[in-house]
């Protein structure tokens, strides 16, 4: 059998970086699915792009600036109307400091 | 079915006093409470809402090219009434703040929005059956699917509930599921229509387009939602054309490219390919110039596009953390992190799921010059390959899907085999340029079901793409044909 491409470790590893807490069978059925799908995309390597200029979007647009004048903005009302937990004008979260994966040194 | 035929005419009936736009609202609302517990269109419908709209056209307070028009729109076009919840758990009881841009326009122009469509979670599938909610059936054929992801806008207008509908394209979503329901869909050229307030899935293929019964109400529709916004910075800053001006003037000497690498060597139904040779004999007919052209990098396209969408998908879709709206998990956690990862576990479905992983695998450290870069060149290839085949041609013909519908459950087994379903349409949406799907026949059998012929254009090059099918509309009658729903 040729060496997989993406291992159950590669696929909890990048279930970690996209924040989705998913148990191990999910896991080991993504890992199968990602497989083909990487096998099928690999058709890419076929292509000669040597020279060739990368794409992100189809319009040659660069920065597109504007006047720097206020203007107006969502009442906090509405900012806040769909917000799962609030504490008056503020949103509100668990502890962000000080869990196991704190990353905020 | 309502009592008009195309949404010109009930423009025209309201206009002249034969009809009310209460009346047209009444009556479009009675054919969905009928109709749609079949059909399962809608995701949420607003009647109170849509007929104060209605009577604001009565009295005289909203006009416009589309004054008293009852309109669907897909449900991932934010609207300050009601929910916008991309059919995803994620999304169930959210609220927007604003109007989309186009929403805002369609209102401007005097339309009646009656609700909210469904379609595959955050746009991302070929036949609805990726929605948290519902999976919409195809009004010829209640056993089959819609197509996706505007499946919901799609049936609604087949099915007679609305006048019009709006749908978004990111790889085909418009044009696929008006191919398989009989409608015509256009997918604009990439910065002619706001996405300002359309919930991002691949930021650089998205567009909204408009679906519609036939050529002159799409365009009528593309002469409101066009234009450029400032509260878009893909948005183009041109001016628009009047796209319903000369629009039944035949195109004299078109040049219609048709491209080796749209023909299958499998998978192709047999009277799909039939309809579209037919489509191709009647524009000759019609003095049109068949035009050999070669797009040779077509079959890197859905490759290509399963790298760039779901990469973009990945970052699009990061901004669902549970904090400022959307879902979050009621599970006890110990830190904000394990908020976030249980939050997006529980709100989003399987597919929304695999194609973030697999953007997150595309995008992460030492893969992403092997997959997102290489994919990013490959698209400038694909663009290079339209741009050097429009100068041959006006216009580039293929069917929009290799088979008609699809009965549900079909597909849904294998991600790759759903994701094939857009062989055609993906790579317009790669090189940015405009295509339309237009009904070019039906299959036979008891349940008949439609074909679409797919009409590609370079880059703005809507006004003659629309009349170019214009020209096989008006010689044909398959676009005036309807379901049977009893």
């Amino acid at each position: 059998m040729p060496e997989p491409i993406v291992t159950l470790e590669d696929v909890r590893h990048v279930a970690k970086l996209a924040r989705l807490a998913l148990s191990e069978d999910k896991l080991r059925l993504l890992a199968g699915q990602l497989e083909s799908i990487l096998e099928y995309v690999n058709k890419l390597k076929e292509v000669d792009v040597t020279g060739v200029e990368p794409m992100a979007h189809a319009l040659p647009l660069h920065n597109v600036l504007r006047e720097d004048v206020v203007e107006g903005a969502l009442p906090v009302e509405k900012v806040l109307q769909n917000a799962p937990d609030r504490d008056g004008p503020f949103f509100k979260v668990p502890k962000v400091i000080g869990g196991d994966e704190d990353s905020a040194g | 079915m309502l009592p008009f035929d195309t949404l010109l005419a009930a423009r025209d009936a309201i206009r002249t006093k034969k009809i009310s736009a209460v009346e047209l609202a009444r009556q479009t609302f009675d054919r969905i409470q009928q109709l749609d517990p079949k059909i399962q269109a809608f995701n949420s419908t607003y009647p109170d809402h849509a007929l104060a709209m209605a009577r604001e056209v009565d009295e005289g307070k909203r006009t416009g090219p589309l004054a008293g028009v009852p309109i669907a729109l897909k449900d991932n076009l934010c609207t300050s009434f009601g929910t916008t919840t991309c059919s995803s758990k994620m999304l169930e009881n959210f609220h927007a703040p604003y109007d989309a841009t186009v929403v805002k326009k369609l209102h401007a122009a005097g339309a009646v929005f009656l609700g909210k469509t469904n379609l595959d979670e955050f746009a991302m599938g070929s036949s609805t059956e990726n929605s948290a909610f519902r999976t919409t059936r195809n009004p010829w054929d209640l056993q089959r699917i819609p197509g996706g992801s505007s499946g919901g806008s799609a049936a609604a207008l087949a099915g007679g509930l609305c006048c019009a509908s709006i749908g978004s394209d990111t790889g085909g979503s418009i044009r696929q599921p008006a191919a398989l329901t009989g409608t015509v869909g256009l997918k604009p050229t990439y910065g002619l229509v706001s996405r300002y307030g359309l919930v991002a899935f691949a930021s650089s293929l998205d567009q909204i387009g408009p679906f519609a019964w036939n050529v002159p109400d799409a365009a009528l529709l593309m002469n409101v939602i066009c234009g450029h916004d400032p509260r878009d910075s893909t948005s183009v800053p041109r001016a628009a054309p009047d796209y319903l001006a000369e629009l039944d003037v035949p195109i004299k000497g078109l040049r219609i490219g048709i491209a080796k690498e749209f023909s299958l060597d499998s998978g192709m139904d047999p009277q799909v390919k039939a309809a579209v040779d037919a489509a191709m004999k009647k524009y000759q007919e019609l003095g049109a110039t068949l035009v050999d052209v070669s797009l040779p990098h077509t079959q890197y396209g859905i490759a290509a596009y399963y790298v760039i969408a779901p990469c973009e998908a990945s970052s699009n879709l990061a901004r669902y953390d549970g904090v400022h709206y959307g879902h979050r998990t009621k599970e006890p956690v110990n830190d904000i992190i394990e908020m976030f990862s249980k939050s997006r576990a529980e709100g989003f479905g399987d597919e929304v799921k695999r194609r973030i992983m697999i953007g997150t695998y595309a995008l992460s450290s030492g893969y992403y010059d092997a997959y997102y870069l290489r994919a990013q060149k490959v698209r400038t290839l694909i663009k290079r390959d339209f741009d050097e085949a429009f100068e041959k041609c006006d216009v580039i013909l293929s069917p929009t899907s290799p088979t008609p519908a699809f009965k549900a459950g079909e597909k849904t087994g294998d991600p790759l085999q759903m994701y094939l379903c857009d062989v055609f349409t993906v790579t317009c949406n790669i090189a940015g340029n405009c295509g339309i799907s237009i009904p070019c026949g039906f299959t036979s059998g008891e349940k008949p079901l439609p074909i679409g012929l797919q009409l590609l254009g370079p880059s703005f090059g809507e006004q003659k793409l629309l009349r170019a099918a214009r020209m096989y509309e008006m010689a044909t009658e398959w676009h005036t044909r309807r379901p049977n729903l009893g």
